[in-house]
C-alpha cells in the first residue's frame, strides 16, 4: 500500500506539515526568531511525533474506536510532559526561551493528526518512519524560517547556540554581515508571516518547475517510443 | 434661468489612471515645496531615491511575473507611491531608508497582492510602517526646520550625509537633528509642561510646529485643488478632518493645558498629506459615499489616539492601515439602497 519511500517523501515534501498542511502554525510562527529556537522546538516536536506514532500504532488494536481520541490525547500529553521535564532538567535556558510553546506541543494538530490518520491504521515500523519524516520535515521548516529571520533580522546565525549545545558552542555564532544595523521587522511577528509565505511560495515554484520538467520528459519519451 | 449648453460632440474628459496620477503629483507640488524650503535637500533626495526604487522594483517584479512592463509603469502608480513615501520620510535619513521602504511597498504590499487595483493596504504606508518599526533610530533624523536653530545643510554636505553617511566636519548627528513638534509636545506634556508653555519654544510657530504649519497648508491647497478637479471625493478628507476635529476638540475643551488644540493637530505631522493624498487612495479605501465618511472619521480618531497615547511620533500611517483593514466591512454595511429595492436591513420577510 504505502511504501516507505512514499512515506518519507510525504513527510519531507509533498505533505510537509509546515508548508503544505499548515498545521502547528502557532509555535511555527511564534518561536522561529532564531535558528536555535527553531531547532529546539523542532527537536521537541520530532521526539513527540515519533514517540506518539509508535505508541499509538502499538495500541491500535486495543483501543476501541469510540474512545480513540481521548486515548491519543492522553498518550501525547504524557510524552510532552516527559519531554518538558527533560528539557527543564538539562536545557533549562532553552526551556525558558521556548516557554509555553513546549507544553503547547500537545495541541499541535499535526501530532494528533498523524496519530489519527496514519499511526492508528499502520504497522509500528511504518508509523515510526512516518513520525520521523513528518517531524524532520517540520523541523526543517522551523530551522529554515529561523535562519531566514535571524539572518535578515540581525545579520548573524547560530547566536545563543550554547542554549542547546553547551558553553563550547558559544563560538559558533556566525556574524555574516559586520556593521549590520538589523532589520527588526524580520524578528518581529510580521516577519514570521512574511517569511513563511515566502517559503511556501518557494516550495510551489520548485514543485511547478519539477512538474514541467516531468511533463517534458514524458513528452520526449513518448516521441521516442513513437519513433 | 439659463443653463449653459454645449454643442456636440460630447466627449468625456480623459480620465485614465495616468492622468489621475499626474494630477495628484502636480497637486503635491505646493506641499513638497514647503517641505523643501523648511528641511532642505534631504527632502529631494528622499523623493528621488524612493521614486527610483519604487519604479525599479515595479519593473523587476512585473518582469518576474511575465507581465507587460511598459504600460504598467506608464500608469504612474508606482511613481506616486514612491513620491508619497518620500514626502513622509525624515530629510537626513540615509539613502537606503527610502530605497528599502519603496521596494518593500511595491514588492510586498502591491505586487504580491496582484498589482495595481488588488492591494488591500496602501503601499506607501506599508513601506512607512515597515521602516518605522525596523529602523526607529534612522526614522527620527528630522533636522530642525528652517528658522528654528541653525542653517540647513548645503547641497554637498546633505548629499554626503545621505549617500555616504559622512557627517560634515566638526558636527555630530545629534547636533543636526531635532525632535519633531509632535514628539517634542508629547515629551513636554509627559514632563508636566502646559500647552501654552510648549508653544513658546522655538520649535513652534504661531499655532503648530514651525514649518509644519506651512507644509500642511501646502498639502491642504493641493488637496483642495484635487477635489476641485474631481480627482478625489470630499467624503474621506472631510471625514478624517471631522473625526480629528471632534475628538481633539472634546479633549481640548476638557483640559486645554495638556491636550493640543484641533488647529495644532490639523497642521502637525502628516495630517493634510494623509487626509487628501494618502487616505483617498481609491484602491484601499472604502468606496461607498457614506462608507467613505466613516472610513475617514475612523482614520481621524485613530490618528489622534495614536498621537496622544501611542508610542510613535505620528499616527497617520498606522491609522490608514488599520482603516484599510476595516474598509471591506464598512463597504458591506454602507451599500446604498438600489432605487426600487427595499432596504437591505428589512428583507427578512420577503
Amino acid at each position: 500500500m504505502t511504501s516507505y519511500r512514499n512515506i518519507v517523501r510525504d513527510g519531507f515534501w509533498t505533505n510537509n506539515v509546515g508548508l503544505v498542511q499548515l498545521l502547528g502554525l502557532c509555535p511555527l510562527l511564534a518561536v522561529t526568531g532564531t535558528f536555535i529556537n527553531g531547532l529546539g522546538l523542532g527537536v521537541a516536536t520530532l521526539l513527540t511525533l515519533v514517540a506518539s506514532n509508535v505508541i499509538v500504532s502499538l495500541i491500535r488494536s486495543l483501543v476501541r474506536p469510540e474512545v480513540r481520541i481521548p486515548v491519543f490525547v492522553l498518550v501525547i500529553a504524557s510524552i510532552v510532559t516527559l519531554i518538558e521535564l527533560t528539557m527543564s532538567a538539562w536545557f533549562y535556558e532553552l526551556y525558558k526561551v521556548l516557554g509555553i510553546f513546549i507544553p503547547l506541543i500537545v495541541t499541535n494538530c499535526s501530532i494528533i493528526g498523524r496519530a489519527e490518520a496514519f499511526a492508528s491504521k499502520n504497522s509500528v515500523g511504518k508509523s515510526f518512519v512516518d513520525g520521523l519524516s513528518m517531524g524532520l520535515g517540520f523541523m526543517l521548516v522551523l530551522v529554515a524560517l529561523g535562519s531566514l529571520r535571524e539572518i535578515t533580522g540581525t545579520g548573524a546565525l547560530f547566536s545563543q547556540a550554547h542554549l542547546m549545545f553547551g558553553d563550547a558552542a558559544r563560538s559558533l555564532k556566525l556574524v555574516l554581515f559586520d556593521d549590520y544595523g538589523g532589520f527588526l521587522l524580520a524578528v518581529l511577528p510580521p516577519g514570521a508571516f512574511i517569511g513563511l509565505g515566502l517559503l511556501i511560495a518557494l516550495k510551489n515554484v520548485i514543485d511547478r518547475r519539477m512538474q514541467r520538467r516531468a511533463v517534458r520528459h514524458t513528452a520526449v519519451a513518448g516521441r521516442v517510443a513513437e519513433a | 434661468m439659463q443653463f449653459p449648453t454645449q454643442s456636440s460632440p460630447y466627449l468625456p474628459p480623459v480620465n485614465d489612471v495616468t492622468r489621475l496620477m499626474v494630477t495628484v503629483m502636480l497637486a503635491m507640488i505646493p506641499g513638497v515645496l514647503c517641505l523643501f524650503w523648511f528641511f532642505g535637500w534631504g527632502v529631494l533626495f528622499n523623493l528621488l531615491v524612493a521614486s527610483f526604487a519604487a519604479v525599479g522594483t515595479e519593473a523587476l517584479i512585473l518582469r518576474l511575473r511575465r507581465r507587460p512592463v511598459r504600460p504598467t509603469l506608464g500608469d504612474g502608480t508606482a511613481l506616486l507611491t514612491g513620491l508619497l513615501l518620500g514626502a513622509a520620510l525624515p530629510p537626513l535619513a540615509p539613502w537606503w531608508i527610502p530605497a528599502i521602504g519603496a521596494s518593500f511597498a511595491i514588492a510586498v504590499a502591491k505586487q504580491l497582492y496582484g498589482g495595481m487595483g488588488s492591494n488591500p493596504f496602501n503601499p506607501a504606508m506599508v513601506g512607512y510602517v515597515v521602516l518605522i518599526i525596523s529602523f526607529p533610530l534612522q526614522m527620527t533624523l528630522w533636522s530642525p526646520p528652517h528658522g528654528a536653530g541653525h542653517d540647513l545643510l548645503p547641497l554637498l554636505d546633505a548629499a554626503r550625509l545621505v549617500f555616504l553617511e559622512a557627517l560634515p566636519p566638526g558636527t555630530r548627528l545629534d547636533a543636526l537633528t531635532m525632535a519633531t513638534p509632535l514628539d517634542a509636545a508629547r515629551n513636554d506634556i509627559a514632563r508636566n509642561l502646559t500647552w501654552s508653555e510648549i508653544l513658546q519654544r522655538p520649535l513652534f510657530g504661531s499655532f503648530a510646529g514651525r514649518g509644519w504649519e506651512w507644509i500642511n497648508f501646502g498639502f491642504l491647497i493641493g488637496g483642495l485643488w484635487l477635489w476641485q478637479r474631481r480627482v478625489i471625493h470630499w467624503q474621506i478628507p472631510a471625514g478624517m478632518l471631522g473625526g480629528l476635529f471632534l475628538i481633539s476638540a472634546l479633549f481640548y475643551i476638557a483640559d486645554a493645558d495638556s491636550f493640543g488644540s484641533p488647529v495644532f493637530h490639523f497642521f502637525s505631522g502628516a495630517t493634510m498629506l494623509g487626509a487628501f493624498f494618502i487616505a483617498t487612495d481609491p484602491v484601499s479605501a472604502a468606496t461607498t459615499p457614506r462608507g467613505r465618511l466613516y472610513y475617514g472619521a475612523g482614520i481621524g480618531v485613530l490618528v489622534y489616539v495614536i498621537r496622544t497615547w501611542g508610542g510613535y511620533p505620528d499616527g497617520v500611517a498606522f491609522a490608514v492601515l488599520l482603516m484599510n483593514m476595516a474598509a471591506p466591512t464598512i463597504d458591506y454595511y454602507t451599500q446604498p439602497r438600489v432605487f426600487g429595492h427595499r432596504d437591505a436591513g428589512d428583507d427578512g420577510n420577503d
